[in-house]
């Protein structure tokens, strides 16, 4: 099974303050974070979890997963250019990419998300991509 | 080339929760205790994305954190409040204007719980 489709889009102001924070709370010292025109991290794009519309579902909520058995499997981000710095404003849409099943070695049905968020700035350039995936583990028999 | 290694933690129920705090995902797994138990889990687990924010970190500070236009982790192992991580990574190419370093977290020598790959614009 294949299928690509939009879940949710919204904005995202990238915060000087919520750069230092994040940057903090990942053992980051680098004075480039804590001065006046900050680099976003390079996981710092995972954190637009915080401007997801009230009553967007989650990407596992909308495959229907089991959210004892869903597991982060890989996490990239690409730049396509410098990252974003403090006010940049972002928009933001999360679609799914691929949802695929394999036969899991301890059975049960594996599921497959490939969840890819693009972020474009106020210009409609796409600055940069999240791609994760997402497995769920067959369920037990 | 390899990098010189770095190490984070050890991982506390604190960390935890300011990583939780600052990206905005409160998955109650990685803080609740009584959750996590109810779940089958010794303890809470930590949040695969902050291992991640660490290894990117790691390299981020060594080509410096503008310059980075790609980074991927693949997650193998959960990990731990008590965890130390240490982080390995090593230059695998070198174009004109692009860099791209191999990177590794371990828990313990060749336990690794993390693998990824980056890449820095020189």
């Amino acid at each position: 099974m294949n299928e690509r489709r939009v879940l949710t889009r919204f904005e995202m102001t990238v915060e000087r303050g919520k750069i230092q924070e994040f940057a903090r709370a990942t053992g980051a010292t680098d004075p480039a974070y804590f001065g006046e025109d900050p680099p976003v991290p390079p996981t710092f794009l995972i954190s637009a979890a915080h401007w997801r519309p009230f009553d967007a579902p989650l990407p596992y909520e909308s495959l229907g997963m089991d959210l004892r058995r869903v597991l982060h499997g890989e996490q990239e981000f690409r730049f396509h250019g410098p990252p974003p710095r403090a006010g940049a404003r972002l928009t933001v849409e999360v679609r799914i990419e691929s949802l695929t099943s394999k036969q899991s070695r301890r059975g049960g049905l594996m599921r497959i998300a490939l969840i890819v968020t693009d972020f474009t700035d106020e210009h409609g350039r796409l600055v940069a991509e999240s791609r994760s995936t997402t497995l769920e583990t067959g369920a037990p028999e | 080339m390899s990098l010189p290694t770095r190490s984070f933690g050890p991982v506390t129920r604190t960390d935890i929760v300011r990583y939780q705090g600052a990206s905005g995902d409160f998955n109650p797994i990685h803080h609740d205790e009584p959750f996590a138990h109810a779940a089958g889990l010794p303890a809470v687990l930590s949040v695969g994305m902050l291992q991640a924010g660490y290894l990117a970190t790691y390299c981020a500070e060594q080509f410096g954190p503008e310059n980075v236009r790609a980074f991927k982790v693949r997650f193998l192992e959960r990990v731990w409040p008590g965890d130390v991580l240490t982080c390995t990574g090593e230059i695998v190419a070198e174009e004109p204007s692009l860099i791209t370093v191999e990177l590794r977290m371990e828990r313990a020598p060749g336990e690794a719980v993390l693998t990824g790959s980056a890449t820095f614009a020189v």
